[in-house]
Formats: structure tokens, sequence, C-alpha cells
């Protein structure tokens, strides 16, 4: 194959646990340069950057955006995006608060209504994606779109409570590890497994790298695609109740004011999942959203003024793509 | 396709008919929805169909037609650019700082402005093709660039003033005997609007916009320089994100939430008007009437009496509807 001929990447051929696998390494290293890197920067300054407190912030502030995180990097696999992921996190935690009132009898209730939303919501995504063939930007873009206009119109501000025994979830602490950590463990092993030892995982990957080929050799791509949308539709459950249980009761702005739709597909794509699709994983994903977290520990131990902030995280971001994309054109040796 | 399809034998009315239906599908559907829309709106509210009215409506639609009219390259060529939005902003904050009221800075403002925004346009171009960002990465980027950069560069809060001579292409017009004003920004939109459609539809860069977004490996094979074509369609999203700021500028003034949600707001439009995420598919003229659809709806929904965050999920649910269609149709025609 030539220069001229390369204009758009065929999908490369080879087991998915190669690509994956391989995708997932340099990230890590790159996590440790940052680590590393910031470690210095805040010593040097005279601060203290190994305390236990550091740490623990700088985990618990990855875990909102990392359990999204990585329902995003499931949905990227299969070749879609998910703009609604925002909007869900902000559903969940009115929806929690507001089912829950502060009542301790409640929260089975609240957390059991929040995920039926979620599956519900994934559902509708992935099913106008598949079904309607609508492109997945323009169809999660539509239903952040309703999503917002509902909660807008139901709710103007925080509404009820979530009683004192779910702040737990974000506030307490297994010895050193917060509980919410261990949650977000969990959740980034049960991808793992899932992408990684499971016929799902197998077709995701097929279906993302070409949803034609995948089709043709007997994989049912709808369905894989839509389980996809719902899984990650129940991730963003997952921050929405963590946040609500950081914060005591839920407003519909803390979803779009985080960020989340944008930062979750930063994260992945920073942690190597190709946004074409066919190409990542969750390891990497959770290294992205670490990546984010110690620099943003940084910013603030030096006190960085908050529009520097946004400044040098989009460098950051475009950078470390930029990165990728040089390092996997070496490795292919056409240019 | 001929006449023959109509039964040779029929009654001259039925081929009548078929010929209509025929003209009709020729139609671009979206030309279809704002005429049904308008008319719903005329029936609420028959001052609407007046000149003066009407072309006040225009004006309120000017900014998001240019920057959906510039979008429309971006998208056939393939990528997207979610930067609009941040630069609209960044135009408005930084010609209220650097003019602050003085209308002898408009002159060197707005070439300034101009330049800046295709600097913009260059560097998303230059990111995506030659450094292989994804252009939802690269623009993203950039989103967060302008966005720190500006503010951090005003210190938070716009300050400043915009000179009455900057804000008269957003306010102003001419006055016409009889029809009131013709505003300045309806014929700056129809400036773009005929210079793009004439860009695309009918200049060689335009064939090879298409080439590059319907099939990149054939456009370079035969000779189109992908990358090239690319970057230089994200310089007139870029241009046109200038125009709409400075238009924007002058309609609403200096605020730091100028542009927020016109990216969006823009890449809708255009899928409205029936292009096809992914390259290929799309003009500038049904970008532009996906433009004024989406506006006449708010218009619409605002004359209903629906608060303004119905109105979004009702947006939400045409663009997925309108989406949903389009495909319909490309699958129908093969």
């Amino acid at each position: 194959m030539t220069a001229s001929t390369t204009a758009r990447r065929p999908a490369r051929p080879g087991l998915p646990l190669d690509t994956a696998a391989a995708s997932s390494a340099p990230v890590w290293l790159v996590f440790g340069g940052v680590f590393a890197v910031a470690w210095l920067l805040v010593e040097l300054n005279g601060g203290q950057f190994m305390t236990v407190e550091n740490l623990q912030n700088m985990a618990v502030r990855s875990v909102a955006l990392g359990l999204v995180a990585v329902g995003q990097t499931i949905v990227l696999i299969g070749g879609s995006l998910d703009l609604s992921v925002a909007y869900m996190v902000s559903v969940t935690a009115v929806g929690a608060s507001f089912v829950m009132q502060g009542d301790p009898d409640r929260m089975a209730l609240g957390v059991a209504v929040t995920l039926v939303l979620g599956v519900v919501v994934g559902l509708v995504n992935g099913l106008v994606v598949t079904g309607l063939r609508v492109n997945a930007f323009i169809a999660t873009l539509g239903t952040s779109l309703v999503m917002s206009g509902i909660l807008n119109a139901l709710f103007t501000n925080f509404t009820g409570a979530v009683p004192r025994q779910f702040q737990g979830l974000g506030y307490q602490a297994l010895g050193p590890v917060p509980v919410a950590v261990l949650l977000l463990l969990a959740v980034v092993a049960l991808a793992w497994y899932l992408l990684r030892r499971t016929r799902f995982g197998y077709h995701l990957y097929a279906v993302g790298g070409s949803a034609e080929a995948a089709r043709l050799s007997g994989v049912r791509t709808d369905r894989v695609v839509v389980t996809a949308h719902v899984l990650c539709s129940l991730t963003a459950v997952l921050t929405g109740l963590f946040l609500v249980s950081r914060l005591r009761s839920g407003a519909p702005w803390v979803g779009p004011d985080g960020g989340y739709d944008l930062e979750s597909i930063a994260a992945a794509v920073v942690g190597g999942t190709a946004l074409a699709g066919g190409r990542g994983g969750v390891a990497g994903t959770l290294a992205g959203v670490l990546i984010l977290a110690v620099i943003d520990q940084v910013f603030n131990e030096f006190e960085v003024n908050a529009f520097l902030k946004t400044l040098i995280r989009g460098v950051i971001i475009v950078g470390a793509v930029a990165l990728y994309a040089a390092r996997s054109r070496r490795s292919e040796g056409s240019f | 396709m001929t006449a023959t399809v109509a039964p040779p034998t029929g009654p001259a009315a039925e081929r009548a008919g078929a010929r209509a239906r025929r003209l009709l599908r020729a139609v671009p559907p979206i030309w279809l929805v704002l005429a049904v829309v308008i008319v719903l709106i005329a029936w609420r509210n028959p001052t609407f169909v007046e000149p003066g009215p009407f072309l006040a409506f225009l004006r309120r639609c000017a900014p998001l037609a240019v920057l959906a009219a510039g979008q429309v390259f971006v998208i056939i060529a393939g990528e997207f650019d979610l930067s609009v939005g941040a630069l609209v902003t960044a135009v408005v904050v930084v010609a209220a700082r650097l003019s602050d009221g003085d209308s002898a800075a408009t002159w060197w403002l707005i070439p300034l402005l101009l330049a800046a925004g295709a600097g913009v346009g260059l560097v998303n171009g230059l990111v995506t093709t030659r450094l292989r960002v994804p252009s939802f990465i690269a623009t993203l980027g950039m989103l967060l660039v302008l966005n720190g950069a500006v503010f951090l560069w005003s210190g938070g809060a716009p300050r400043g003033s915009l000179a009455d001579n900057f804000r008269q292409f957003g306010r102003f017009g001419i006055n016409l005997p009889g029809l009131g004003q013709l505003p300045y920004a309806v014929l700056i939109l129809l400036a773009v609007g005929v210079g793009l459609w004439l860009l695309l539809s009918h200049s060689r860069f335009g064939h090879q916009v298409y080439a590059a977004g319907g099939n990149p490996r054939a456009a370079a094979l035969s000779g189109v320089d992908v990358p090239r074509v690319r970057t230089v369609a994200f310089v007139i999203s870029g241009l046109a994100a200038v125009v709409a700021g400075i238009l924007l500028g002058g309609f609403t003034g200096v605020t730091a939430e100028a542009g927020v949600g016109y990216e969006f707001q823009a890449i809708a439009a255009v899928v409205l008007g029936g292009a096809v995420l992914g390259g290929g598919r799309g003009s500038v003229g049904t970008a532009l009437a996906g433009a004024l659809t989406l506006q006449s709806v708010f218009t619409l929904l605002n004359l209903l009496g629906l608060a303004k965050s119905l109105r979004d999920a009702v947006q939400g649910l045409i663009i997925i509807g309108a989406a949903a269609y389009a495909a319909h149709r490309l699958r129908r025609s093969g």
C-alpha cells in the first residue's frame, strides 16, 4: 500500500484481543509519566503530593467521570457514541433524590427507578441508532435535548434529598480506600470481563471494526449496539447515583455542568479507544480518567486559573490523541 | 426517469398529476417542511408574513444560517466542526475588548477577526488531516482552548463594548419605502449563501468536497488532495463563524454566552437539511433551509406558549425525526 492510498485506514485485521491489549499499555506509561512529573512539580514547589488525602481526592474525583467513561468506551468500541449521558446523570440525580425524599426505606426504590430509567433511555438510544438508522451523534443529541427539556420543565432547582445512609456511597471508606473507588474498580473489572471474555465483547469489537463484515459472519449487529447503549446509560446512572450521594440532593444541571458527555468521550479517546470503533478498552479509559484527574490535582495545587485549566485541558486532549495517531502510523509503516 | 412512467393511454390530467408529484419529489423535503411551519405561524399570527416582521425573522435567523452554510462544507467533506460556538463567543468578546466602543476600530477589526477565524479553521484542518486527530476531538479541543483563552484574556467576564458601526450589521438595515427596513444581516446572509452555493455546487473545489467526503480513497486515487480540501472546508467554517459572530454581536450585544449551543444547532440545521454525517451528501441551500426551519419551529413553539425547556424537547424530537427520514430516503434510493 502506498502513502497516497491511505486516506482512510482500513480496519485492522486480527483478533480484537491483540488490538485491545496493545492499545492500553502506552496509556498507562503516559499515566506513569504524568504522575511522576506531577509528583516532582508539587514536591519542588514545596508541597506534598503522595499524601493519603491527596490520593483519595484524586481517586474520588475520578469516580464520577470514570464510571460513565467505562460505558462510553463500550459504546465507542461498538462504533457508536452517546452524547446523552450528561442528562442521564442529571435525570438520575434528580430522580433518585426526588423518589427517596430522605427516607432510608425508599433507597432501594430510588435506585430501582433510576436503573429502569437508564435501561429505557439506553434502549431508545440504541433503537433509534439501529432501527431508524440515525447517526448516533444526532440520535443521542436528540434524546439529550428531550431529557433536558422534560427535566427542566419539571424541576428548576435542588429537589428532595437522599438519606444519610445513601451518602455512605460518596463518603465512606474501607480502610484507606473510599467505597466509591471500589465501585469504580468493580465496574471496570466487570466491563473488562464483558469485553474480553464473553461473546458479546467479541461481537462488539467485530461490529465496531466493520458492521457489514460482522453482519455477514452472522453477528446480530443491531442487538449488540442496543446492548452497548443500554450498558452505557446504566453507567451514567451509576455516575448520577454517586454524584447525588455526594451532593445529598439532585439538580437538573449537575450532569451538563460536569460536562460528562464530551469529557467521557475525551477520557476514552485519551485512553486509546478509537472514535471510529473496533479498537480500545476500559483499562486504557481508566488510565485516561486518572491522567485527567492527576492534571486537575496539579492545577489545584498551583491554584491555576480556571480558564487556563480549560485551555490546557484542550491542548492535552488533542496532544494525546495526536501522539497515538503518530504512533499507530509508525507501527503500520505506511508513512 | 421519463414521462412514460404515467400510463401512456391515461387521461391528460393523470399525467399532469404524475408530473406534479415528480416535481414535488425533486424539491428537497426540508423546503416543504419550512413552508408548512411558516403557514402554521401565519395562521396563529397573520402579521408574521408581512414584509417587516418577516424580514425581522430572517434577521434573527441570519447567524445560525451563516453558521450552517459554513458547517455544511465540513460535514460534506466527512468531518465535524464543534468549535464554531466557541468561535462565535470569542468574536463577540474579543471585538468588544479590542475596540471598546471606538467606531474607528471597526475597519481594521473585521479583517482581523476574519483572519483569526481563518486561522482557527486552518488549525482545526491541519490537526485533523496532518496529525490524524479525529475532527470530533480536534475541534472539541479547539472549543476548550478558545473558551479558556478568551476568558483568560478578558479576565472572566466580557469587558468593553461594541461600536455602533460594528453593531449595525446585525441590528440595522436599509429603509425601503413601503417595505420597512431591509436588514443588513439579511443582505449578508444572501451574499454568503449565494457565494458558498456557487463554491460548493458550481466549482471544481465543490466537487472535490463531495468526493473527499463520499469516498476519500477514490477521491485520493483520482488526484484530489483530500487533506487540503478538508482543511479548506474547516477554514470556510471558521470564516462563517466569524461572520455569524459579528451578526450576533450586533443583534444581542456583548455576553459571555453569545455562542453557547450554536455548534450543535448548526450541525442540527445541516442534518435537518438532509446532509448525512459521515460525508458526501448535503447542500448549502438545504442547510440554509434547515437553519430557517429550526428557527421558525422555535418561533412557532413560542407562539403556542411552550416553555423554553419544552422547546428543547421538541427540538430533540424534530432532529431525530429529520435524520430518520433522511436515512429512510437514502436507503430507498439505494
